[in-house]
């Protein structure tokens, strides 16, 4: 989860937790009794001695972050996205910090990693709007992700192309974005996904199944107490709607380390070194099959600096957990068909990994939030009848997600703005922002359906270049300039 | 404590912030002595007394000068002229300031006391005079400055009186960091010298039960846009005027009204007829009390545009009544509310955007009002006087 700039980490409160530890102790041992017989079972049929597993997985994500977008500029300026001032609304200026901080030195260290260790894989996520930011402003960060694809031991997993809300508002239109996601995976990697993870990791019961009718073998979720109760992370699980596809479990607790508290001083585990980390990862051996290590790519270089040793500790890590013989690194698919599942995984409520409540409250808490997603997915069918590619495309990167994490207030509201960051000034700058371009949106909607009605049906209108559009929505604006 | 203006006799945010401080003051078990200048047009001490019931430790002093608060050399020369004789004691400003010294080293030597307390320029002087008597350090109190006041064009006289008394004071408080670096760069004080006591507001008196008032223009679907303060240069009603007419421009549901009066009063009235505003901005006149209470609550946005506010305690009064708020970033107040819209005062596109986006989106109010609320709670005149309290003791411990 990427929202923006440099050091702090939003999630800044989650930081000083003590942790270290893979497992409280108790539930270890609970875990051995109540699975005795089931563990028995699936050393005998798999011959499966507990050898852990180490999964790691990166999502990586940027925005079309949204300009200063003014009521003064509805019905004369439809290019939401193309900030190039100094602002960190600046999508290019953004991506090529992040790239130059953390894409290409991180691609590069994995690829010599890859290279050094046979047995190394990984697993990523890539939105569809991150990978048509590279394919903009930055190719070579595009090659260094193929080069590394194409060393067969890195996966490339689906989610919506916009990092959007969708499932939570129109299931059709979440299969469309998964779909597209699809496409642009199989067109620039030549690769098609077999593993789900929804933005943010996001997850429900409900999601599970319907990931599944869609074909896919596994899906990640957090690794949260609150439904995991006692049970243990480091095992493979499946939703009580679900019969094939297996649910990933993060272990929030070592994943953590590394993404939020490597370089706190405050910690008691600070300094984090490859052969401590090694350590807690062998200290599973014998209590689960897999550890998920799930984080934001970001972590490398742009959340963690440079200069606090991250790249370093990377670098070393893959050589320390392979030193323990019963090792070993799998894809997120492979951990799905090499492991089975020990149990139900039941989440009825939504469960995301972000903030300490690890639910939608980081999208979804405030008046404003529930407004600004409402109007934007009140306007589907609309949108989807002009048939205008540059307007549909417009209004689904008005989906993702970042849009209303930038809006939210939770962090705010206790004065707390420093661990919070977004480009914007508030979380009410974002809003004013977003409900000024949606009334641009709606006239070009409105202006677009007109059109159509005035066509008689064999012609069809496509208006595809942003100039002509622009040009034909402004000739049939309407007079008081929000008003729809 | 020397003073000069005391609620209801007050015409701004000055005698609130008295009233709140000294209350809260009395109840951190704090003797206070408030010292007041006499107005001509009667101070009432009876209702005074009746106001000041619930509050122990309170001695209410009134001398016999002819000082009123906001007032300028022009005004008070005018004020001069028009009053009887009878009730004139000095000729004009000047030697009103100096007869409410002197009178203040009467009452410091008749006084028990500790600490001097003296609020803003015209109590001054009498703060200087009662620490000459009695030897007893003096805290002087900033809530506004003649640049505040003037648009940065200071009589200098006035100026003289302000830089004598912080220049006299042992410690000097300030109402915001706003006002703490005009002190610093405009008055040669040392940063060290100034403590920052943010205002804060007495919740029980905001959550009374109110009927709605202009509940007839609500049913019609408008939106009502506040702006509550002395009409002068200072609280710049002319930007609130150039932002209405812009939201106008979009938006022809919106009301705009103005409570308050002040010297620029006839002129924006004669600027919002110009700008064809006539039937959308409605003058009020000073309202005060429940009237205003019901006003706040009626508003869909409180504006304060000031050019230069020192704190802003209107601010404070329409968060407590549940009204979101956009506050100029050139306010002492928006130093500790994190949940309100701002912006520069001259930037009137900016103001009308915002304005606009409150009065369409009920989810941007809604969000406003709710986390502008819990803003507005931890602001209070108890966390002030504590603040106070721990300054007296240090001045009196030597610190």
């Amino acid at each position: 989860m990427y929202f923006g700039l440099v050091g702090a980490h939003p999630l800044g409160s989650r930081l000083l937790q003590p942790q270290g530890d893979c497992a409280p102790a108790a539930p270890k041992l609970q875990l051995k009794l109540k699975h005795a017989d089931v563990i028995l079972k699936f050393k005998i049929l798999h011959n499966i001695y507990f050898m852990p597993s180490v999964c790691f997985y990166f999502q990586v994500h940027q925005p079309y972050r949204v300009k200063r977008y003014r009521i003064f500029d509805v019905g004369n300026d439809h290019n939401y996205f193309n900030d190039k001032s100094d602002k960190d609304t600046n999508n290019e200026k953004i991506l090529h910090k992040v790239a130059r901080k953390c894409y290409l030195p991180t691609n590069a260290l994995l690829l010599e990693l890859l290279n050094q260790h046979p047995e190394f894989k990984i697993s990523f996520s890539l939105s569809g709007v991150f990978l048509e930011q590279l394919e903009e402003f930055s190719p070579e960060t595009l090659e260094s992700f193929q080069k590394l694809v194409a060393t067969g031991r890195v996966e490339i997993l689906d989610e919506t192309y916009y990092h959007s809300l969708a499932f939570l508002y129109s299931k059709d239109e979440f299969k469309h974005q998964v779909q597209l996601h699809r496409d642009k995976v199989k067109k620039l990697f030549g690769v098609t996904p077999t593993s789900f993870r929804n933005t943010e990791l996001i997850y429900n019961n409900e999601l599970a199944k319907a990931v599944e009718e869609m074909g896919y073998k596994a899906i990640l979720a957090e690794g949260w107490d609150n439904v995991l109760g006692w049970r243990s992370p480091n095992f493979v699980y499946h939703s009580p709607t679900t019969t094939n596809i297996k649910t990933l479990l993060k272990n929030y607790r070592l994943s953590d380390d590394i993404a939020f508290r490597f370089s706190s001083q405050d910690w008691k585990e600070w300094p984090l070194t490859s052969e401590k980390f090694a350590h807690w990862v062998n200290q599973v051996n014998g209590n689960g099959h897999l550890i998920n290590l799930f984080m934001d790519y970001e972590t490398f270089g742009e959340h963690q600096w440079e200069h606090t040793g991250v790249f370093d500790f990377m670098r070393a890590l893959p050589g320390q957990i392979l030193k323990h013989p019963d090792n070993n690194f799998v894809t997120v698919t492979e951990a799905a068909e090499k492991y089975p599942s020990v149990g139900e995984f039941d989440a009825h409520h939504y469960v995301s990994w972000a903030d300490v409540e690890r639910d939608l409250s980081a999208w979804r808490s405030n008046g404003m939030q529930h407004e600004a997603l409402g109007n934007i997915y009140a306007l589907e069918a609309d949108v989807l009848a002009t048939k205008d590619p540059v307007l549909i495309h417009d209004w689904r990167k008005l989906q993702t997600s970042d849009h209303f994490y930038y809006m939210c207030t939770k962090w705010f509201a206790d004065g707390d703005v420093h661990k919070y960051f977004n480009p914007y000034e508030t979380p009410y700058e974002a809003f004013i922002a977003y409900n000024n371009l949606l009334q641009d949106l709606r006239l070009r909607v409105k202006a677009a359906l007109e059109a159509r009605r005035k066509l008689p049906s064999s012609r069809e209108v496509k208006v595809t270049h942003m100039k002509d559009e622009q040009e034909f929505i402004r000739k049939i604006s309407v007079p008081r300039k929000y008003a729809v | 404590m020397f003073g000069w203006e005391f609620p209801p006799h007050n015409s701004g945010g000055l005698g609130t912030a008295c009233h709140g401080l000294t209350r809260a003051l009395t109840t951190a078990d704090i003797d206070v002595t408030f010292v007041l200048p006499k107005a001509l047009d009667g101070f009432d001490r009876s209702f005074l007394k009746i106001v000041f019931a619930n509050i122990r430790n309170v001695k209410i002093r009134t001398t016999n000068i002819l000082l009123r608060p906001y007032m300028s050399i022009e005004s008070y020369d005018e004020y001069l002229r028009s009053t009887p004789e009878r009730d004139l004691y000095g000729l004009n400003l000047f030697d009103e300031v100096r007869r409410y010294g002197l009178q203040a080293r009467a009452i410091a030597l008749e006084e028990p006391h500790d600490v001097i307390h003296a609020h803003d320029w015209l109590a001054f002087r009498a703060g200087i005079e009662a620490k000459r008597a009695s030897g007893k350090p003096l805290v002087v109190h900033v809530h506004a400055t003649e640049f505040d006041r003037t648009g940065g064009n200071p009589n200098q006289y006035i100026y003289e009186e302000e830089r004598r008394g912080l220049h006299a004071a042992d410690c000097i408080i300030t109402v915001s960091q706003h006002t703490k670096n005009i002190v610093v760069k405009h008055y040669g004080i040392d940063p060290e010298k100034i403590t920052v006591v943010h205002n804060g507001i007495n919740h029980h008196e905001h959550q009374k039960h109110l009927p709605p008032t202009l509940s007839h223009i609500k049913a019609e679907g408008k939106k009502i846009v506040l702006f509550v303060g002395r009409i002068t240069i200072q609280k710049g009603p002319d930007y609130f005027l150039k932002a209405a007419k812009i939201v106008l421009d979009y938006d022809p549901d919106v009301l705009f009204i103005v409570s308050g009066s002040g010297d620029m009063e006839n002129r924006m009235i004669r600027m919002a007829v110009d700008m064809g505003l006539g039937d959308k901005v409605l003058f009020a006149g000073f309202v005060r009390g429940d009237d205003l209470l019901q006003l706040y609550r009626a508003a869909d946005l409180y504006v304060m545009p000031s050019v230069s506010e020192p704190f802003g305690l209107t601010t404070l009064e329409a968060l407590a009544n549940g009204t979101p708020v956009l506050v100029s970033k050139q306010s002492g107040v928006q130093e500790v509310l994190t949940n309100v819209l701002k912006s520069d005062f001259w930037d009137v596109e900016d103001m009308a955007d915002k304005i606009l986006s409150v009065v369409d989106s009920e989810g941007l109010r809604e969000t406003l009002r709710y986390h502008g609320a819990r803003d507005v709670e931890h602001v209070t005149w108890d966390r002030a006087a504590g603040k106070c309290v721990t300054i007296y003791e240090d001045i009196l411990n030597g610190k």
